[in-house]
């Protein structure tokens, strides 16, 4: 148990260590002295609350700390239970259960009501033209929250603003498909949607349901820029602040690879497939639970090192959750990384309303045939799903060939990096 | 700038205003020569006199009456009343006599003066020294409550206080007093005016409403819930009458979810009373049920330190109802 700082009168909100009696190993018994306390209005010697083992003694002597701070681990050795502490301004978690008792039969008293809807929930409804039986709840006993019809709203303004200009909507609307019936077993747990995992649900349907994938792979010999990279990167994060991996080298060539075959930096309209101009790569960020998807504007036109420093800027304000609406929006390709956790082939789903999406696997050694001979190299799958209205197999190959071969080529003297 | 406590900073206000003013006189028990019980008023008689810094007899009714009496005749009272429980033998006073009498005389006559006293619990002070009084008084047409809760909002309402032409009950909750820390300017007499509540936390799904120590209690409770990504926002309400209904209908406007946080006496408590306005003037806005967490119906507050800690609201219970109000 943890021993916390004692209040030793009653307004005395902090308090000194002025000696520890016992060292960390040693056995204390109850009651006995354990170290002096020393506070602006008096000093006196604390007795342990409990018989034990000093593990650690957390706050050393001079330091003065808050009333309640942990100060000592201490393993009980004793059956007897601990007398109360003096009071502070916190208490245990379990003695907020009786006041909590009528709280909690208040709010869940009527429980399994999905079809009743707050004032709240009415008027965003009203507002919005929706049709509240549509939208799934997730609140008390499968309650409609106001939070629900917002998260509603936003997937479908995602879903108008994502199309090119003068496109219709795809048909399908996530909600309408009728939901089955829960299924479980006995034992089972629930674990409730949060508004990210629904989002993405939705739009991970939306995707396939829309473009026909297709996903083609091909194998790519990293061993030039496994190389290189090794022998730059500890001079690369010294002079750059950031640390340098694979993702930049393969977005630089995808990004390139894209100026030369425009049809897979597209979007599949009714009025025709839409070029875009810009080439903006998305690379998908994975959260604890989740994933993101933030966008590097303008690829094409940053060498190696501006890849790799924005990507380092993005991928951190996703994983803080500080990515502001317009680093997500416009994405005209999208790059994802699952070789960092070992996966060697994968097959992605498109980020509507791009033309395909493009994986870097694990980079492995194998032994590898060149020249008649076997050699060991590291050895990378791309995986590329395409969207198979926009464009076929020939455009998708001679694009994956593209990639492999700057990467297989790559000349550090030509990157720009400019270290060696 | 300086950090000072909640006590530090009353005191020297105190000082600044006796300095400035000649009309301010300060009357209570144990506050002229013993510098008050927490050292509210040191110093103040030796540097003012016993004629601005009064000790008064233990009577609670003829502290009020006596600083009525000084104010209809042009004098600018600070009376104190020891601890909030005290407060009760003055209550025909501070109704029948301080409030009303602008309106009695059709505003030929004003009391000007600022009732200062220390209240709340959580330092073992039980039946008598731990009591909440502003249910009773915000109730009273004619009177102002403020209950600030931070060193800055105790000088800047104090000031306002003291301005005011009309009484105005300065709650001041006694566990902030040494606990409480924070930056106060100096050298400026900048006001925090009577009747705007402040939002110390902005959040989207849950709005806490609190005064006094539970502001602090319900900020420590929000930081927890973040790491769960619920966001709460605080409100602290300084002045519980004239009420700021504008700031707690714009919470509620954005939230939806409504919890309202005191350690007072459920029953009729002045939590009571902002559910109401929310419930009439907020009802669109809705989301979840109006939820309150107070002290129970019993007298406040018990002695023994387990039956405080049950009594009182504290940082976790705040943080439980805000998670199940968020789940709502």
């Amino acid at each position: 148990m943890r021993i916390t700082m004692p209040q030793l009168g009653e307004s005395v909100v902090e308090g000194t260590i002025g000696k520890w009696f016992k060292k960390e190993g040693e056995t204390v018994q109850e009651y006995e002295p354990l170290l002096e306390v020393i506070t602006d209005k008096v000093s006196a010697d604390y007795p342990s609350p409990i018989t034990g083992k000093i593990v650690k003694i957390l706050v050393p002597e001079g330091q003065t700390v808050p009333v309640g701070t942990e100060i000592a681990e201490v393993e009980i050795i004793s059956e007897k239970e601990p007398e109360a502490t003096a009071a502070s301004t916190r208490s245990e978690p379990d003695e907020s259960a009786q006041q909590q008792d009528t709280l909690t039969v208040h709010l869940t008293r009527d429980k399994g009501k999905p079809h009743r809807y707050s004032p709240a929930v009415r008027r965003l409804a009203e507002e919005y033209k929706l049709d509240l039986s549509k939208i799934k709840g997730s609140g008390l006993g499968g309650r409609v929250t106001k939070k629900d019809v917002e998260s509603y709203i936003n997937t479908l303004e995602s879903i108008k603003t994502h199309e090119p200009e003068g496109a219709k909507v795809a048909a399908y609307k996530p909600q309408e498909i009728a939901p089955k019936p829960l299924h479980m077993l006995p034992g089972d747990e629930i674990i409730p949607l949060t508004h990210m995992r629904r989002a993405i649900a939705d739009h991970m349907v939306q995707s396939v349901y829309t473009a026909p994938h297709v996903t083609a792979v091909i194998e790519v010999d990293m061993t030039s820029i496994v190389q290189y990279r090794e022998s730059i990167k500890d001079a690369f994060q010294k002079h750059e602040g950031i640390p340098i991996t694979y993702l930049p080298f393969v977005v630089s060539a995808v990004a390139q690879s894209l100026r030369e075959h425009p049809i897979l930096n597209s979007s599949w309209s009714d009025e025709g497939i839409v070029l875009h101009k810009q080439i903006n790569i998305g690379i998908a960020v994975a959260l604890e639970d989740g994933l993101l998807v933030p966008v590097i504007k303008q690829a094409d036109e940053k060498n190696i090192v501006g890849l790799a420093r924005t990507i380092y800027e993005l991928s951190n304000k996703a994983r803080a959750g500080k990515l502001s609406p317009e680093d997500v929006q416009g994405g005209t390709f999208t790059v994802n990384n699952p070789g960092t956790f070992g996966t060697i082939i994968s097959t992605p789903i498109i980020v509507q309303p791009q033309a395909a999406i493009l994986t870097m696997e694990a980079i492995i050694k194998r032994p590898v045939v060149i020249n008649n001979a076997i050699a060991i190299r590291s050895m990378m799958y791309m995986c590329l799903s395409f969207d198979h209205r926009i464009l076929d197999g020939l455009q998708a190959a001679r694009f994956l060939q593209s990639v492999k071969k700057k990467l297989e080529t790559f000349d550090p003297d030509k990157s720009g990096v400019g270290y060696r | 700038m300086a950090t000072k406590t909640v006590i530090q900073t009353i005191r020297d206000t105190l000082f600044e205003e006796m300095e400035r003013d000649e009309r301010i006189i300060i009357l209570g028990e144990d506050v002229g020569l013993a510098g008050g019980v927490f050292g509210a008023t040191k110093g103040l008689q030796e540097r003012f006199g016993e004629w601005r810094v009064i000790d008064t007899p233990l009577a609670e009714s003829a502290i009020i009456g006596t600083a009525i009496g000084a104010a209809l005749n042009g004098l600018l009272p600070i009376p104190e009343i020891q601890f909030a429980d005290f407060i009760h033998p003055a209550f025909d006073q501070i109704v029948n006599e301080a409030a009303r009498i602008r309106y009695r005389s059709n505003g030929a006559w004003n009391v000007q003066m600022v009732i200062r006293c220390p209240w709340g619990g959580g330092i073992h002070g039980a039946l008598y020294h731990s009591q909440s009084v502003e249910a009773f008084f915000t109730h009273v047409p004619g009177l102002k409550v403020v209950a600030p809760s931070t060193p800055y909002d105790v000088a800047g309402l104090l000031r306002s206080s003291i301005d005011d032409p009309d009484p105005v009950l300065f709650l001041e909750h006694k566990k902030t007093y040494r606990l409480i820390k924070g930056e106060v300017p100096e050298g400026s007499r900048f006001k925090v005016p009577i009747g705007k509540a402040k939002v110390v936390r902005q959040g989207s799904d849950v709005s806490v409403f609190a005064y006094g120590l539970m502001v602090h209690q319900s900020l420590e409770a929000a930081n927890l819930l973040s790491n769960e990504g619920i966001e709460a926002e605080v409100i602290d309400l300084r002045t519980l009458s004239p009420l700021d209904k504008e700031t707690i209908l714009n919470s509620v406007a954005k939230t939806g979810k409504a919890l309202i946080v005191h350690e007072d006496n459920i029953t009729g408590g002045f939590g009571a009373e902002v559910a109401a306005i929310i419930a009439s003037e907020g009802f669109e806005y809705m989301d979840g049920p109006i939820t309150r967490l107070a002290g129970p119906d019993v007298p406040a507050i018990p002695f023994a330190s387990t039956l405080e800690e049950a009594f009182l609201p504290n940082t976790y219970k705040i943080a439980e109802a805000i998670r199940n109000l968020a789940k709502y």
